[in-house]
């Protein structure tokens, strides 16, 4: 089933790794529209990466429909690069994979780079790279998918703080230039209000969407002095959820 | 836009801030890399020299204790007088060509053979079950025991010398594979299928480069047993419709009972493989370690 490019839809996701095994996810529902940033939380065992698997056809529901125009392309925790190639070639592995005729690539991972500024790391292997560095090329090689959804699990979970920060603007840079759908899962919830515009949380075993809050999309409102401040409001409240949800499995 | 979103123009200068602070950053962190030493890579290439001056002269002292007649232990001048007059017939240089050829071209012929069936198993459990032990079988039993059926399926012939070579080559270099697929990293292949790579080109843009250190591996044992495969299909199917090989100049010395010829065909043979290694092997292990980043 096809919907408008970047639009996804989920209709009553249902997923059990086997007949008798527990539901991991039960009747999920989600619908995010193009160019969206809509972010997954929740504790462990919510089946947020489930769910991502899913989308990104990685596994199947075992019940319920997925609507997507194409196939999203979807970021790991690790970049998961290719070690055999560089930076240059890892991206151009991804245009190959798409069908972009070989004389056209060079340039094109070369762009890429640009707009993750590293221009100068064509040639550099991964293990010559920073963990950030070979996160922002595996962000370059998702965009060179040219896919409208990217799936992003964790991405910046195994980073410093320091880099994340980075990558944080790094990130709302290249959504806001690209108008990319994104959808992010992530157990951090700062970071989940700071990035996107709508927030779910989800409960686990079973996961399930419990609650959702609007971040609101407008740029100049981002750049203002009191989104940092109500990002840590917002993100409080979402935490406070986040920990009845979890003492609710104490018993 | 978001289908033609792969290539926006670059970012206007807005962000030029979090340009300078990042390029600081990732220059903070790249980790420091080795630098290719001249000095280091002369040792290593002419390092092996100072064990065969070591065996020599042990060899030589020997000699000088004169513990056995020259006929059982010939000294190392008899040895390279030995060679040396094979080499004025020319008898040794067409032999050890004649060798590397035949060792080669079963090598390439095994390559061939053994990588679909490496890639097929190593990607297919139910096949791995089936034909899996049967190649290890293959790669451990000896193939000097196919000379005895070779020889009566094709006489004296090149079909038996590559018969030989290839039943000696081919396993390992599909187990090397096979091991080599197996030790890809699951993070990989998930990478490679979401890039959408399928069948074909997923073997050869993921799958193959990715196994590639076991492969190498495999490549390497399976020159080492075409080599010595060799080796003993020459010394036992011995014709003159065959020409010249170092395994027959070996089999010469043998039955002129001419042990300074024996020990300078032994030596050759030797040598081809230390040459081998060196030249082809070595680098191509070096080179793979030095990209991938796991040289220590």
């Amino acid at each position: 089933m096809t919907v408008a490019s970047g639009a996804v839809q989920l209709h009553h996701i249902v997923k059990q790794f086997s007949t008798d095994g527990p539901i991991v996810l039960d009747d999920v529902s989600l619908s995010v529209k193009p160019g969206e940033f809509v972010s997954l939380v929740g504790a462990s065992g919510c089946g947020k990466s489930t769910l991502l698997n899913i989308l990104a056809g990685l596994e199947t529901a075992t019940s319920g429909t997925v609507e997507l125009s194409g196939s999203p392309t979807l970021m790991f925790q690790e970049a998961a690069l290719m070690p055999w190639l560089t930076a240059g070639k890892n991206i151009e592995l991804a245009l190959e994979l798409r069908g972009i005729p070989r004389k056209e690539r060079k340039d094109k991972a070369q762009e890429l780079l640009d707009l993750v500024h590293l221009e100068r790391s064509y040639d550099q292997r991964p293990h010559e790279l920073s963990g950030g560095m070979r996160q922002r090329v595996a962000i370059a090689r998702a965009l060179a998918q040219g896919r409208s959804v990217l799936l992003m699990d964790e991405p910046f979970a195994a980073l410093d703080a320091i880099t994340r920060d980075f990558l944080h603007e790094e990130l709302t840079r290249i959504w806001q230039e690209t108008g990319i759908t994104i959808i992010f899962v992530t157990h951090n919830v700062r970071e989940a209000v700071r990035l996107s515009e709508r927030v779910l949380l989800m409960s686990s075993r079973p996961g399930r969407f419990i609650k959702e809050w609007n971040v609101g999309s407008n740029e100049p409102w981002r750049s203002d002095s009191t989104f940092s401040s109500y990002v840590s409001e917002l993100a409080s409240e979402i935490t406070d959820n986040l920990r009845k949800e979890i003492v609710r499995h104490a018993n | 836009m978001p289908t033609e979103s792969a290539n926006p123009g670059v970012s206007a200068g807005n962000d030029l801030d979090l340009k300078s602070l990042e390029a600081g950053l990732d220059a903070l962190e790249t980790p420091t890399l080795h630098k290719f030493s001249v000095k280091k890579y002369l040792f290593s290439l002419l390092s092996p020299l100072i064990a065969i001056g070591a065996v020599i002269l042990i060899w030589q002292i020997i000699i000088w204790l004169q513990w056995q007649p020259d006929y059982i232990i010939p000294s190392p001048s008899q040895v390279w007088a030995a060679l040396g007059q094979q080499a004025e017939h020319q008898i040794l240089w067409q032999s050890t060509f004649n060798s590397i050829r035949r060792a080669a071209q079963g090598f390439l012929i095994a390559l061939v053979i053994a990588t679909p069936i490496g890639v097929a198993l190593g990607l297919n459990k139910t096949l791995r079950a089936i034909f899996g032990p049967l190649l290890t079988g293959l790669q451990q039993l000896p193939s000097v025991a196919w000379v005895p059926a070779a020889i009566i399926w094709f006489g004296l012939s090149d079909a038996t010398i590559y018969t030989v070579v290839l039943l000696g080559a081919v396993p390992s270099i599909a187990i090397g594979l096979m091991n080599g697929i197996d030790q890809i990293p699951s993070i990989i292949l998930r990478a490679g299928h979401v890039l959408g790579a399928k069948g074909f080109t997923r073997v050869r843009a993921i799958i193959l480069p990715a196994a590639w250190p076991g492969y190498l591996a495999g490549l390497e044992q399976g020159w080492a047993f075409s080599w010595r495969s060799l080796m003993a299909a020459e010394l036992i199917a011995v014709s003159p419709a065959l020409g010249p090989g170092l395994g027959q100049m070996l089999d010469n010395g043998r039955s002129l009972g001419d042990m300074a010829l024996v020990l300078g065909s032994i030596f050759m043979i030797l040598f081809v493989g230390v040459l081998i290694e060196r030249l082809i092997f070595a680098p191509l292990r070096r080179r793979t370690l030095l990209n991938r980043g796991l040289l220590r």
